[in-house]
């Protein structure tokens, strides 16, 4: 079941396309801001909502990497391994996230904490290597640097 | 009415990082554009015929001309309707990091831009496409757009002037192939966002099915200046053929990495050498991407070459975003273009063979010669596949855009490929 906040926050965004399944992107996100994924529960939901069927909408929900099919940890690591970020070290600073967190790309600590995952640019070449924690851009990364700021996060 | 500057783009920025607001955008003469055509004193053909005029190209990396795009959409009483005016913020091509400055810095400019570009094409609807990454971005257009429609900038009949404008902000759920023109129209209609087979064309029949204009942040940025100036002022910003300034970026092993508002057609060296304080002691310059990862490598005998649409091609390469990558000698070039193609191995839609079969292939080859499993013969299959990411093999620009570094990188950097093959490992391990 959706609840009337998810829907209301729905229908809010609805109304800005002429075609109701045109919203299901942005449905899709505002149920996972809520719950922190998308289940198939929740796809179902989604899809009853809007009329569509759960097939076409996990063909959607699928082929975008922000929408996320699998339950993630309370906090999101995305780490950029586009190329300025590459040339500056990217690989070294995954490979301390791999070794303090104890977990590879795509994995969620065992404490639910962190979820670990690539991400490509993010647009803060200039100051590579960056990530993305949930919504917080980190460049300038060095392994204390990353230290210091994951501790932000709890 | 803004002042007559070098830099029309950044010059009110603030140093602290905040952004303006809307008085404060209206003190440094914004929203005087869109005054002034919303007061009767352009027609939407004359907007288009003055954005013509300027020379304005597209910055998102094709480099169209802005006007003749806009002359292609139907106007007037028996044109579809609604028509759409889109502004592609979503900045994602690796190395590329100009359009998030412009957008988190001042809004107000950006959403200007898009009411002048709407007027101009009589469009009833405006979104701007913004990657679900650009965070800061998000927030503060948001609250742009709030102080837009609160001082009746945007909503119906806009100060009173009979045009009415709805302008909302979409926030994507990843993937680059959504920057491409009609893979973000599918997108923005709830769908995968494959790329769409053309003709027809977007102005024509675009978004819903209804003619649409996809405008690059920075392009729709330069709108309000080339209105406020005119045309011979904006032409004149440049200093080549090519006119207006370009926000230029440098990234890699540089003394200061950044970003410049700069004349267009500054010369690569000027911009690498005076801007990004060259190369960080202890490495030299091998060669550079001018504009993103899918621009092909220059090297030191280019480096006199002014960046801009019509010089860039004549030493084999292209503008792009104008935001360069550079590559030191402390660096692998075949690792470089590993990283590269894996990036747009990763990011193809699926939709087209020689891409998402090719892309992989080529990928594992890349990755076969770092590990040191390179085989003779590699490169001539590298070179096979990179030849059949050619426009009219594929619906999009993603595979064209993948041939070009791996291409170039086999040409200037050849020693390196076989070094790989015949040492049997990377020798920058």
């Amino acid at each position: 079941m959706l609840t009337a906040e998810e829907i209301n926050e729905i229908e809010a965004e609805a109304g800005h396309y002429p075609k109701r399944e045109a919203v299901c992107i942005d449905a899709l996100k505002i149920v996972q801001r809520h719950r922190g994924w998308v289940s198939d529960e929740s796809l179902r939901d989604i899809a009853g909502h809007l009329g569509m069927s759960p097939t076409d909408l996990d063909s959607v929900a699928t082929f975008y990497n922000l929408i996320f099919r699998k339950p993630v940890g309370r906090h999101v690591i995305m780490v950029c391994d586009s190329v300025s970020c590459w040339i500056m070290g990217c690989d070294r600073m995954r490979e301390h996230l791999h070794k303090r967190l104890g977990i590879e790309l795509g994995e969620t600590t065992s404490d639910n904490r962190f979820t670990l995952l690539p991400i490509v640019c993010l647009g803060c070449c200039d100051h590579a290597p960056a990530m993305m924690v949930d919504g917080d851009l980190h460049g300038d990364l060095n392994p204390q640097k990353i230290d210091t700021e994951l501790e932000k996060y709890k | 009415m803004t002042s007559t500057t070098e830099k029309p783009l950044t010059q009110n920025m603030r140093l602290d990082g905040s952004f303006l607001d809307l008085p404060a955008y209206e003190q440094t003469g914004g929203y005087h554009a869109i005054r002034k055509v919303l007061s009767g004193g352009m027609t939407p053909k004359a907007v288009t015929a003055e954005v013509k005029s300027a020379n304005l190209r597209g910055r998102g990396g094709a480099g169209f001309p802005t006007g003749l795009k806009w002359s292609f959409v139907p106007l007037g009483k028996d044109a579809p309707d609604p028509t759409y005016l889109i502004v592609n913020a979503d900045e994602m091509e690796p190395g590329t990091f100009k359009d998030r400055l412009l957008m988190e810095r001042d809004p107000h400019q950006v959403i200007e831009g898009a009411m002048v570009a709407a007027f101009a094409i009589e469009a009833d609807i405006a979104y701007i496409f913004l990657r679900g990454e650009y965070t800061l971005a998000a927030e503060r257009l948001s609250r742009a757009i709030a102080e837009a429609y609160q001082r009746h900038y945007l909503g119906k009949n806009i100060l009173g002037s009979g045009y009415s404008l709805e302008l909302y902000l979409h926030l994507s759920a990843g993937r680059y192939i959504c920057g491409d023109e009609t893979g973000l129209l599918n997108a923005l209609e709830g769908k995968r966002a494959n790329p769409r087979a053309k003709p027809p064309f977007p102005p024509v029949v675009g978004l819903f099915g209804k003619p649409t204009i996809v405008d690059n942040v920075e392009t729709i940025a330069c709108v309000p200046h080339i209105i406020n100036n005119g045309a011979t002022w904006f032409r004149g910003l440049g200093r080549t053929q090519d006119a207006g300034t370009k926000l230029y970026g440098v990234s890699g092993k540089v003394k200061r990495p950044g970003l410049w508002e700069l004349p267009m057609g500054t010369t690569v060296r000027e911009i690498l050498e005076e801007h990004a304080g060259g190369m960080r002691d202890g490495v030299k310059f091998r060669g550079l991407l001018p504009g993103g990862s899918s621009t092909p490598f220059i090297v030191e005998q280019h480096l006199d070459t002014p960046m801009d649409f019509t010089e860039m091609p004549k030493v084999g390469s292209r503008l792009g975003t104008g935001t360069m990558i550079v590559l030191d000698d402390g660096t692998c070039p075949v690792g470089m273009t590993w990283n590269m193609i894996r990036f747009f191995a990763r990011e193809s839609c699926g939709f087209c063979t020689p891409c998402w079969s090719g892309l992989g292939w080529a990928e594992r080859i890349l990755k076969s010669m770092e590990d040191g499993r390179g085989k003779p013969g590699d490169l001539d299959k590298l070179a096979s596949q990179a030849s059949m990411w050619s426009p009219g093999n594929t619906f999009c620009a993603l595979a064209p855009g993948a041939a070009d570094p791996l291409q170039s990188a086999m040409k200037y950097f050849r020693d390196d490929f076989e070094r790989h093959i015949s040492e049997h490992r990377c020798p920058w391990r």
